[in-house]
């Protein structure tokens, strides 16, 4: 039972009173793979989450973890674990009873509960705070008991519902990396449902866009970026120029940052001339709109490789813009 | 803004503390049926010993605490489900079932409690029901014994059970029954380790609100049971209405004041505690 993969999604849908949850969805996770679920809000990532914990039935398909089917399985008796977004941590209870509670089910001894719940805190560094409640603890250290729970037992496949979604900024950076070092160091399969594109991007090894219950498209972050099926993911994964081509019957996706200005006609193999409509500096990079003599408006972004006194090219500035022959990508749709 | 904060305590002087010291100090004296009032003020303690030596005032203290025991047991069973369906029905019925539950507090109480009598008596409508099935032809009467003075507390304080067992219960974030049921919980197993424990103070809450005015309870035994129901409440009663003995009425009033300040402090504090998390 250890090869093909870890969860088989075969024609699984869900609806919601008229709205289709989740439409149709077929869907393998890979052993061992930090699998990211990427929608905008109300795209079915997370009732696609849900069915695989059994919180919600399908109303048609089947979903095989490990090969086996889960039809009528019950969430207690699914080999899966989750981390909650709200981390739904028991109030009345300490972290370690928290951490434990998992392993008091499953009926193991007190000492041998003891001894792996202190592991599991070790493991998230909170080895000292078994005793504190969990509305003593700062944001953070409730993530990481949250973690510490949904890991305990071992699981082979832990499902995240938005992890970072409740941390601040700074902390959601760090945790990032910590998330991905424990799920390489355990050799865990993580599928983890986010509606933030940076976080899919740079944490998952795969990852499935999801559209108003259908996923769109799958494929490891750099595919999706730089190989968009659809202007959908092209404009939802990162920036994108969506020029039409071939007389309207088709598009191209072109990123801002695969295009360069020049102050006179660059030898690229397209070449536009243009007008600096707007400027956005954002320290690393600077951001341009740039209009076109059809009217027609493209993204620009430069890295600010150079320190300069000034804005290199400023509003109002004629430039040229220019691009390779395969900068962008076609789109049928 | 002195007086602001001086009004409760005058009222609590002149309303509690006022009407206390003046049943105190008949509880001190001895009965003179032919003084106006019928006591001799005095500082004797023979009306306290009384209550405590006399195995009537015994049975009566213990049968009241024995029937408000049994009737707040059988009311939280009866609640828990009736305040866990109202927390669990959808949003837009639940003001609905919550009014069926305050509804019979439209109708006076001792009303409520007669009808009862009506229900309960030898020839009264569930005799009448039991008889027209012609299952049974002799039913027994229900009306005086100590199974109607149970059904009239559980009947009458029902209400106040559910009302603060919903309160707990709504509150209870569904997530966490599902991080239990993740975790390994059957329902029963995630019921018992997480709703329960979640809902204590509500339980906690609502034995209280029950059990401390059925200690006391006088209408109910007194129109739905018999003779040989022995609750304190009614002894208070007879004592002072049908016995014309006042010290000996007031010195059971003062003991029923002391015998549920614990309880009554108890529930205090939980409501503090509860308020505090909040």
């Amino acid at each position: 039972m250890s090869e093909g993969p870890i969860v088989s999604i075969a024609g699984a849908s869900k609806r919601f009173g008229a709205i289709a949850a989740v439409d149709g969805v077929d869907l393998d996770i890979r052993r061992g793979e930090l699998f990211a679920l990427l929608g905008g809000s109300g795209c079915g990532k997370t009732t696609l989450l849900r069915m695989i914990a059994g919180f919600e039935t399908p109303d048609t398909g089947r979903i095989l973890i490990d090969g086996q089917d889960m039809t009528g399985v019950p969430p207690h008796r699914r080999p899966v674990n989750m981390m909650f977004q709200s981390y739904a941590l028991f109030p009345h209870m300490d972290v370690a009873e928290n951490v434990g509670y998992g392993l008091r089910r499953e009926g193991l001894p007190a000492n041998k509960i003891a001894r792996r719940v202190g592991e599991a805190l070790d493991q998230v560094r909170l080895g000292d705070h078994g005793k504190r409640r969990p509305s003593q603890l700062s944001g953070g250290q409730r993530q990481r008991v949250a973690l510490a729970r949904a890991l305990i037992k071992r699981p082979k496949l832990l499902l995240l519902d938005e992890p970072l979604a409740a941390l601040d900024r700074k902390l959601r950076e760090g945790t990032r990396f910590e998330l991905v070092r424990l799920q390489e160091q355990l050799g865990l399969t993580f599928i983890m449902v986010t509606h933030d594109q940076e976080e899919a991007m740079s944490m998952a090894g795969r990852l499935a866009v999801m559209n108003d219950g259908r996923i769109v498209q799958v494929g490891t972050p750099h595919e999706v970026y730089e190989h968009p099926r659809s202007r959908f993911v092209a404009d939802f994964i990162g920036i994108a120029n969506i020029l039409p081509v071939e007389g309207g019957r088709a598009w191209l996706a072109l990123r801002p940052e695969k295009i360069a200005l020049f102050a006179n006609r660059p030898d690229t193999d397209h070449a536009e001339q243009g007008r600096i409509v707007d400027v956005a500096f954002e320290g690393d990079r600077s951001l341009y709109r740039v209009g076109l003599s059809d009217g027609s408006m493209l993204l620009v972004s430069t890295a600010n490789v150079a320190r300069t006194p000034r804005e290199p090219w400023p509003r109002g500035q004629e430039v040229w813009l220019g691009w390779a022959g395969d900068a962008g990508q076609r789109l049928d749709e | 803004m002195r007086l602001v904060i001086a009004l409760p305590y005058l009222w609590l002087a002149i309303f509690f503390l006022l009407p206390f010291a003046l049943v105190l100090a008949i509880a001190l004296g001895t009965n003179n049926p032919d003084a106006v009032p019928p006591v001799d003020l005095g500082m004797s303690l023979k009306n306290f010993t009384l209550l405590f030596t006399d195995d009537l005032y015994l049975a009566a203290w213990l049968g009241s605490l024995r029937i408000a025991a049994t009737s707040t047991l059988v009311t939280l069973l009866l609640g828990y489900p009736m305040a866990y369906a109202i927390a669990r029905a959808r949003p837009t019925l639940r003001p609905l079932l919550l009014m069926a539950v305050i509804l019979p507090f439209w109708t006076s109480f001792l009303i409520r409690v007669y009808a009862w009598m009506g229900l309960l008596a030898s020839n009264g409508i569930l005799n009448h029901g039991l008889r027209a099935t012609g299952l049974v032809s002799d039913p027994g009467t229900i009306l005086g014994t100590e199974w109607a003075v149970h059904l009239g507390i559980v009947y009458a304080y029902l209400p106040f059970m559910v009302l603060p067992l919903y309160a707990s219960l709504e509150k209870l974030d569904t997530s966490l029954l599902e991080a239990a049921a993740d975790l390994g919980a059957s329902p029963i197993v995630a019921f018992l380790t997480v709703t329960l424990p979640q809902s204590l103070p509500g339980i906690v809450a609502g034995c209280l609100l029950v059990f401390i005015p059925a200690v006391g309870e006088f209408v109910i035994p007194d129109l739905l049971g018999g003779t040989n129901t022995l609750m304190i409440g009614k002894v208070l009663w007879d004592e002072f209405f049908l016995n014309s003995d006042w010290p000996l009425a007031s010195a059971v009033a003062i003991c029923l004041l002391v015998l549920l300040v614990g309880p009554i402090a108890l529930f205090q504090r939980q409501q503090a505690k509860s308020l505090e998390r909040q």
